[in-house]
């Protein structure tokens, strides 16, 4: 990169959906226009004022189709009337809608045309049941795929992974992994108050996670817990030159450095050679790291993906923490877990914080973001200087678009 | 025939009612699944929903549609497979609005019953008049060509005596539903002496089709379900009379009703499922037993004294609960009958004198709602009935009085020859009335 870039000023909505307590699918609740000014005057509160963005970016994926709402970015001059007369971008890229948010603040302020780029994603999903919700994030794959998809698209889509998983790796010793994955979750959400699961109290997780797939009403090789919920929130951050930390009166301790990023595209008309890996994922994270010159055991934490239990088992392996067919048995020996050898989605991640589509890349980044600062609260792992690296993975459909972000605590 | 040929054209009698609507809803959802089966593919299938009420009629082609999507979005995954060949389906919204259509489109409403003249099966659900339940099924097997069989969803009369007086030769069956019959797991399949075999043998199919728990009961009046509950109501009348000389109606009405729910851990006290059922429909049912079981005291003089009050409870077309014994708000009672003036007396007024004379819960007392979320709901009954044989208060020994009565009446049924077995007696207290225990139990 030519030139240094930080993220700073994170903020976080709750993440709503089942399982918070203030959630009653037949009461009304917060929209689109309230999720953005929350988390947009969340991060302006601790830069300044609008005055001091010069740009802005909202990820988002299909407000188009879950509240018939096109056209976000004219949303943001709504928030603060200081941020009317700049520039704003809706981006779009399914789930990677947040991440691709961000690389595109990056891009600015590496082209010089901000300093401090206002980054957010949003995403109001439970307008709809979760049926019907099928259909609309169905549209992150190829349309021309839909007709011969299973009803719960996706689900569908990384349970075949999940199904040939098992096949080759064995079924066993496979759902281990991902009930630790599901427990390791629920464990981090726990600590985190805007965490859809932050309400969580079942008492076995184990056994929850190991409840039988029942192909006749859902898929054939995850059960519900395997899969992150409907979820409503929106997440914010602010990305900044070294001007823009000073106009905005932020203290690099404040920060964390952007230190290489990587977006990847695989065609998504094209089905995976192997269902067992994930090829663009992997090719990001090597991109990122290469560019970063680190090495794995230089991250402190790794914020990744994991909208389906499988889908963190693939992406440690496509990250290259565990050989293929061994990311299962790594995650089942507690290394993911916060006290385990690399912390990994440390105030829940997908399933346990929620995934509100758009929001979920700026999420991460604002989790990495607070670990580095000490922001997080009791979700807070330590981090020594040593290691002084993250990592964050948003990935968009089935590994069709993949951001990923390396990340230094100053 | 076989089951699906008979399936293939059904009627309703009094389709738009409060249990013949479930009994349509269920029979059009099976009727469809039948219909998408490989060897019936370009068969008709055929619902008539025969009703008095055109109006009702309307209603129910809504709410077959509603709870058909509701049941699409259930069965989405299956429906994909269903509409595999309908390249123009894609999305679950499509595919399910089609589902909706196609079993709407089975059914034709109608206040005619000369629709009924073709149908295999009728099933009646009209009111509960023996003398309209036989002119019914004369008119229709006297014009019909194909003999068709009849199920009744009659709660109390005697099946035997319908197929005499309509002269259908055993081609008839007792299929009690409870209400509502989407929702409530029981059914009750009462064979008489000359119901043929096959038709048995099909109610047992159509039911376990439709995933209901069947308990046979024998062809006297009442039945099982029935022959408990209005046992059970003239007991907490007669109880009700014995607590007038110390308290008013308004506040026995109470106390029964409380021990009925509360010390015997059911969802609702007897006076509330009276209002539930409907008095007047309790009325109906006691008449039709004390005709075919006379001498035995089938009559409640509460509730011919509220019926004559105009006092009738029952539920609004939305389900809701209308005013009876009890006022209600959002479902649950605030204010009981005053028999004197015809007024309700707010509970807060009455309670209170009734509460200290019945005395404290037993210790560690829980709800219905929560013994029934319990993994070892035996264990705490065992607990809760034998702390309140331990107590003085009078709230125990009338709970435990009524207990015994509930068991009494459930052997008395067996010996009877209406249940075959106390098990069965459990089994519809449980299943159709939801208690937490069935009455004959080693609490």
């Amino acid at each position: 990169m030519n030139k240094k870039v930080y993220m700073a000023a994170g903020f976080n909505t709750v993440a709503l959906g089942t399982g918070r307590k203030e959630f009653h699918p037949a009461k009304p609740r917060p929209g689109l226009e309230h999720y953005i000014t929350e988390a947009a005057k969340g991060t302006l509160s601790q830069i300044g004022g609008a005055k001091n963005v010069d740009e802005s970016v909202i990820g988002n994926f299909m407000a188009s189709r879950f509240n018939k709402q096109g056209h976000l970015a004219g949303f943001i001059p709504m928030v603060d009337p200081g941020l009317a007369g700049k520039s704003a971008t809706r981006t779009e890229a399914a789930c990677a809608s947040g991440g691709v948010a961000l690389t595109a603040a990056i891009r600015s302020v590496l082209a010089g045309t901000a300093d401090t780029v206002l980054a957010m994603g949003v995403e109001v999903q439970n307008t709809v049941k979760a049926i019907y919700g099928a259909d609309v994030l169905a549209g992150a794959g190829w349309y021309q795929h839909r007709k011969a998809g299973h009803a719960y698209f996706f689900p569908g889509q990384f349970s075949n992974r999940a199904g040939a998983y098992f096949e080759r790796f064995g079924r066993e010793d496979s759902r281990k992994g991902l009930a630790r994955w599901y427990r390791n979750a629920i464990e981090n959400a726990r600590l985190c108050p805007t965490a859809q699961e932050f309400h969580n109290s079942a008492k076995d997780l184990d056994a929850l996670a190991l409840t039988p797939p029942n192909g006749k009403v859902f898929v054939d090789h995850l059960n519900v817990f395997d899969c992150s919920k409907v979820s409503d929130g929106a997440c914010s951050i602010a990305v900044l030159s070294e001007d823009g930390l000073k106009k905005c009166g932020i203290d690099k301790k404040d920060a964390v450095e952007v230190i290489s990023f990587a977006q990847v595209q695989r065609d998504i008309t094209s089905v995976p050679e192997d269902l067992t890996v994930m090829s663009a994922t992997k090719l990001a994270v090597a991109k990122a790291l290469s560019q970063a010159g680190i090495a794995l055991d230089q991250l402190a934490t790794i914020e990744l993906h994991d909208c389906f239990t499988i889908a963190g088992v693939l992406m440690v392996e496509a990250i290259g923490l565990a050989p293929h067919g061994k990311g299962a048995e790594w995650i089942a020996e507690g290394n993911s877990a916060r006290n385990g050898k690399l912390p990994i989605n440390t105030t829940g991640g997908l399933i346990g914080w929620g995934h509100p589509t758009g929001a979920t890349g700026v999420h991460q980044a604002v989790t990495i973001w607070e670990q580095f600062t000490n922001r997080a609260g009791d979700a807070q792992i330590s981090v020594n200087e040593e290691k002084p690296y993250g990592l964050s993975i948003n990935m968009g459909g089935d590994d069709v678009t993949v951001v990923a972000i390396v990340y230094k605590k100053n | 025939m076989s089951y699906s040929e008979k399936l293939s054209h059904v009627a309703v009698l009094g389709a738009a009612g409060k249990m013949g609507s479930g009994i349509l809803l269920l029979t059009a959802l099976e009727m469809f699944e039948q219909s998408t089966l490989p060897e019936n593919q370009g068969k008709s299938f055929l619902l008539d929903a025969i009703d008095l009420s055109p109006e009702a009629l309307k209603g129910l082609r809504k709410y077959l549609a509603v709870q058909a999507k509701k049941n699409g979005e259930k069965k989405t995954v299956w429906l994909r497979s269903v509409y595999a060949n309908r390249a123009d389906l894609i999305e679950n919204e499509q595919i399910i609005d089609q589902y909706v259509q196609d079993v709407v489109d089975q059914v034709s409403f109608t206040t005619r019953i000369e629709s009924a003249y073709d149908a295999h099966l009728v099933f009646e659900a009209a009111s509960e008049n023996p003398d309209l339940k036989v002119k019914l099924f004369k008119q229709i097997d006297v014009n019909s060509s194909v003999k068709p069989w009849f199920l009744t969803n009659t709660s109390s009369i005697p099946i035997s005596y319908l197929d005499q007086n309509a002269s259908l030769g055993g081609r008839i069956i007792g299929f009690h539903f409870y209400n509502p019959p989407a929702v409530q797991k029981l059914a009750e399949l009462i064979s008489a002496p000359a119901t043929l075999p096959e038709l048995t043998e099909f109610s047992l199919q159509f039911a376990s089709r439709l995933r209901k728990t069947v308990v046979k009961s024998n062809d006297v009046a009442g039945f099982i379900g029935n022959g408990h509950f209005m046992r059970d109501l003239l007991f907490a009348s007669s109880t009700v009379a014995r607590l007038s000389s110390e308290f008013s109606v308004a506040q026995a009405l109470y106390i029964v009703d409380k021990v009925s729910r509360d010390y015997l851990v059911r969802p609702m006290g007897i006076f509330q499922l009276t209002d539930y059922v409907g008095v007047d429909v309790c009325s109906y049912i006691l008449s039709v037993m004390d005709r075919f079981i006379p001498g035995r005291g089938l009559k409640s003089d509460l509730v011919d004294s509220l019926l004559s009050m105009n006092i009738k409870g029952g539920q609004f077309s939305d389900g809701s609960q209308k005013d009876g014994i009890f006022k209600y708000q959002k479902g649950a009672p605030v204010a009981v009958i005053n028999l004197e003036n015809g007024e309700y007396l707010p509970l807060t007024e009455v309670a209170p004198a009734c509460d200290s004379w019945l005395g404290a819960l037993p210790q560690g007392w829980l709800g219905w709602k929560q013994v029934m979320r319990l993994a070892d709901r035996e264990a705490h009954l065992a607990s809760h009935f034998a702390t309140l044989r331990t107590m003085p208060d009078n709230g125990a020994k009338l709970a435990l009085e009524y207990a015994q009565w509930a068991a009494k009446v459930a052997h008395g049924l067996v010996s009877d020859g209406v249940a075959n077995s106390t098990i069965d007696v459990n089994t519809v207290m449980m299943t159709g009335f939801f208690h937490s225990h069935g009455p004959v139990n080693n609490f």
